[in-house]
């Protein structure tokens, strides 16, 4: 099987200590890695090519620096790694993305295209809008794949409450893929070091043949970004952490969360 | 020798001339021995090298130390020294054989003469006490049953059945030497010994019975003779032809772990398709000898905490289980097959991942089996594959990008010096080599972000100024020194640690190295090269107190009682069990009493570093286990010297319910609440060593 999946690099919010600055947040000394559900996406795409056969394509739409997350997903075994960038896709919306997407994999034959649920600074909407763009069915918060080396894809997905539905999905198609549906591999220093030197194939937008896109074509823009105001009824504690702690206890005795 | 019994050679048995009997007795059973020999060395051969003919002079020291006097085995009092007496009878008994081999051949003997004489008397009363350590051991094995030798069905089979069977072949050995003997009436024996009292038994007996004794048993000893020999490749008898060359080959330097593969340095290690053992020859072919030669007795599991706290892990099933699988991958009879994954097939993730690599089973081992270096090397093989448990992965990576597990900034890593009431008192310089200075506080990833270490970090630096260091940090130039992360399987960002870690040190031209995080300490000094002297904040207090140069205020709590916990990084690891009690002692009125575990037996917290990232399925907390031992010699204060018994024993006061009536402390924040500054408190004391104080 031929899967492609797309993969973002985002801050990483374990690591850092985000600020707001302006309509975005501040970037100096950030450190990025690959979204985590797109890290399962390509775990699961990976088990599936060592079951079945086939190959793993990881494709960005970025600049160079996203090339970190495409080298760290070929240390984890994917075979190729495809970097979609020109200046003309800078400030796209979730549409334009898809869009540029879109035309990667009309220019190839993927039988399966798999983005990971959500993004952390994303919308969830690229894998949605893009099977649409494609006219693939779609299938959201994927959380197992069952193959039968046919034309179909067995399918389950997680509902509200905790219920699971099993579906049946003709192939080709796109599926956004929830965390929790595997474990991904360890990537070690050693496995970037070996694919350091692989070489990143890039397309433009001519290469593409994709007009549009970019913040001029945006028909979504960002006016704001900012924490919400605390609301009434909130209660902020600022003390040191045992006072906090005796704080948080009281408080919970006292509206009845705890006796 | 005795009268009227005819020379061996000259002897029949069905007919045949003893002569043909024994030689083809002997024939066969070295023929058998060298095939079995022969198809045991198969797997070692092709096993991964190893350096270890290196030092030979330490290493015969240490065959004299550990093999022929049997150093480690008085730690288990009464079976240790039963098994130096049954040692001791071997090697005399071993040239005893030789000569009972050639009286098969010789013409009719006459020994007389004191040196015979002594010798008779030694091989008699050695006999003797080997048939009695062998009744005695049976016994241990088939009625007083000790758990330790208990196997769980999962882990293998029992080796009851061979050791009871291997054991009593002994014995018949030592019986039949000694019926051989007493046939001979006239033969000046040992007194009391086992073939005087068959001797004695066997006068007034015919010339046909004692001729009939004298042949037959001399037969069933070299048969058994041969049995033993060749039955020991095949379970835990096999250490007593192994452990010589175990011992011989034992690993010589602690603290350190073992390179990825010898022979390969670090710049080719990407040439290598893959690292770390995976499959059974992936090991070393020392730690191939090292399954071979355990005698199973279960005292590297005794001393686990991993067992102790119900772990997956038993370092006994562990070579057990290797020692089987080598057997049955490299059969005597039969085709090779050693295509197998190790985890997943032999040995469990869980079992891999459960050591705390705290070294208590390698301190304990009398024939000095390595578990450590097999742990890691496993693990390697495991990060190589990716198969890197989910809680540790976000600490790795972060790791690898901000330089400390927690993924906090590294501008913050000097934080710790920016609190309100210590900026005012106490000056940290950030080292960057323009200014010199002559230490460096190595803070390392926990006590430099931790919120409860970082008062350890403030009492070191309080301390090191106190003894007037000329010190500074690294700030936001140190990263984490790589310890758990070696010990854990990842090498190459292990080496990035390093090398980021020494160029910063070495850029600030500082010419000693000190530290109060054992890790970081162990990390320094035996995984770097190339840096000044490291020494532990311990070693450093202790050095002014045996100068007179510090003085400490006497404890103000009298109803406190301390005991010392020994971090394993410190003690097993380094040796260093005297600096940190000689600065207790140094406290006047400080009441300090021990735990039975202390020092080499210390028992671990649960694991530092990565460790405290990893979830174990286990039944009780290691941690708390330790509390417990604390409480039970009657103290209510523990002192440790490292950041990570801090966090785990802290939480097992919480869990063991000890809360109020236990509590840690760091050495370093003990001496720095005790050190007197200035003309204080101390003014009318001298201190005289010893803990004695004189006024």
């Amino acid at each position: 099987m031929e899967i492609l999946v797309c993969v973002k690099r985002v801050p990483d919010l374990s690591e850092n200590e985000l600020e707001l600055n302006g309509s975005d947040i501040e970037r100096d000394g950030l450190v990025y890695s690959v979204n985590e559900p797109d890290n399962y996406a390509v775990e699961e795409a990976l088990r599936m090519v060592q079951d079945s056969g086939g190959h793993v394509t990881v494709a960005t739409v970025g600049g160079s620096d996203d090339e970190e997350v495409l080298r760290r997903e070929m240390a984890m075994g994917a075979n190729t790694g495809v970097l979609l960038s020109d200046d003309a896709f800078e400030g796209s919306d979730g549409r334009g993305v898809a869009t540029i997407l879109k035309a990667y994999v009309q220019k190839n034959n993927f039988d399966l295209i798999l983005t990971g649920v959500e993004a952390d600074d994303g919308a969830a909407q690229v894998g949605g809008m893009l099977a649409a763009m494609l006219d693939y069915p779609f299938a959201s918060l994927v959380t197992s794949i069952e193959q039968n080396g046919g034309k179909t894809i067995k399918i389950s997905r997680e509902i509200e409450g905790g219920a699971k539905e099993l579906n049946e999905i003709d192939l080709p198609c796109v599926l956004s893929i929830q965390t929790g549906i595997n474990e991904p591999r360890y990537v070690g220093m050693r496995g970037l070091k070996q694919v350091a030197s692989r070489e990143i194939p890039e397309y433009d937008a001519a290469a593409l043949g994709v007009a549009g896109v970019g913040a001029a074509g945006a028909k979504v823009t960002r006016l704001d970004y900012f924490l919400p105001p605390a609301g009434a009824g909130a209660e902020m504690l600022g003390g040191d952490r045992d006072e906090n702690i005796a704080r948080v206890i009281e408080l919970l005795k006292a509206k009845g969360g705890v006796s | 020798m005795g009268e009227g019994l005819p020379p061996l050679a000259q002897t029949a048995y069905w007919s045949i001339p003893g002569t043909w009997v024994f030689l083809a007795a002997h024939i066969t059973g070295l023929l058998c021995f060298a095939f079995i020999a022969y198809k045991r060395l198969t797997p070692l051969l092709g096993a991964a090298a190893d350096i270890r003919f290196d030092r030979p002079l330490e290493r015969i020291g240490r065959l004299a130390k550990y093999w022929l006097a049997q150093w480690k085995h008085p730690r288990y009092l009464g079976t240790g020294v039963l098994h130096i007496f049954l040692f001791a009878g071997f090697l005399i008994l071993i040239t005893r054989a030789f000569v009972m081999f050639f009286l098969g051949f010789a013409g009719p003997v006459h020994v007389n003469g004191m040196l015979a004489n002594a010798y008779i008397y030694l091989t008699n009363y050695a006999a003797t006490i080997v048939v009695g350590c062998v009744a005695i051991f049976i016994f241990r094995r088939l009625v007083m049953l000790p758990a330790r030798y208990a196997v769980p069905p999962d882990r293998g089979k029992p080796d009851t059945a061979m050791a009871v069977f291997l054991i009593s072949q002994i014995g018949t050995l030592m019986v039949a030497d000694s019926c051989f003997e007493a046939a001979h009436l006239a033969a000046p024996l040992a007194p009391f010994s086992l073939p005087w009292m068959i001797q004695n038994a066997l006068r007034g007996s015919s010339q046909a019975t004692l001729v009939g004794v004298y042949q037959w048993t001399y037969l069933l000893y070299v048969v058994t003779f041969y049995v033993l020999l060749n039955f020991r490749p095949f379970g835990m008898e096999f250490h007593v032809i192994t452990s010589v060359f175990s011992v011989y080959f034992g690993r010589l330097d602690k603290g350190t772990v073992k390179p990825v593969r010898y022979g390969v340095d670090e710049a080719q290690l990407e040439q290598l398709s893959s690292l770390g053992v995976k499959k059974i020859t992936d090991f070393t072919w020392k730690h191939i000898l090292d399954f071979y030669s355990c005698a199973d007795c279960g005292r590297c599991s005794d001393n686990c905490p991993a067992v102790a706290a119900g772990r997956a892990l038993s370092p006994r099933f562990i070579t057990t289980k290797g020692r089987d699988y080598v057997f049955h991958s490299h059969p005597v009879i039969g085709a090779q097959n050693n295509g197998h994954a190790l985890v997943g097939h032999v040995y469990s993730e869980d079992e891999i991942w459960g050591c705390t690599t705290c070294g208590a089973c390698e301190e304990e081992c009398p024939l000095l089996i390595e578990y450590i270096d097999k742990i890691v090397d496993l693990r390697r093989g495991l990060v190589d594959d990716g198969a890197v448990p989910q809680t540790l992965q976000k600490p790795l990576k972060a790791l690898e990008s901000r330089g400390n597990p927690y993924g906090k900034m590294e501008k913050k890593r000097a934080d710790w010096t920016k609190a309100a009431d210590f900026q005012s008192s106490c000056r940290v310089p950030t080292l960057t080599g323009a200014e010199p200075a002559e230490t460096l506080y190595f803070v390392d990833s926990i006590t430099s972000y931790d919120d409860r270490m970082q008062g350890v970090a403030r009492s070191t630096a309080r301390l090191l100024v106190r003894v007037n260091a000329n010190f500074g940090i690294l700030g936001a130039a140190e990263k984490d020194s790589g310890h758990e992360v070696r010990r854990f399987g990842e090498e190459y960002l292990y080496m990035a640690l390093r090398d980021h870690n020494t160029e910063a040190i070495r850029r600030t031209g500082v010419r000693r190295i000190v530290t109060s995080d054992p890790h970081a300490y162990n990390a320094l000094k035996n995984d770097y090269t190339g840096l000044p002297p490291v020494e532990h904040i311990s070693e450093t207090l202790a050095a002014q107190v045996r100068k007179g140069a510090v003085r400490f205020k006497p404890v103000e709590d009298r109803e406190a009682v301390y005991v010392y916990h020994d971090p394993c990084y410190l003690g097993r690891h380094n040796g260093l069990y005297d600096a940190p009690r000689m600065v207790l002692d140094a406290i006047p009125g400080l009441k300090r009493v021990e735990m039975q575990r202390s020092r080499d037996r210390s028992f671990c917290c649960g694991g530092g570093g990565l460790m405290l990232f990893c979830e174990h399925k286990e039944e009780e907390r290691v941690g708390v286990l330790r509390a417990r031992m604390a409480a039970e010699c009657g103290a209510n204060t523990i002192v440790t010297a490292c950041p990570y018994c801090m966090v785990n024993l802290e939480d097992a006061i919480k869990v063991a319910g000890l809360e109020g009536k236990m509590s840690v402390i760091d050495l370093a924040e003990l001496a720095d609440r005790q050190i007197a500054r200035g003309s204080e408190g101390a003014e009318n004391l001298e201190y005289s060593g010893g803990g004695v104080w004189k006024s």
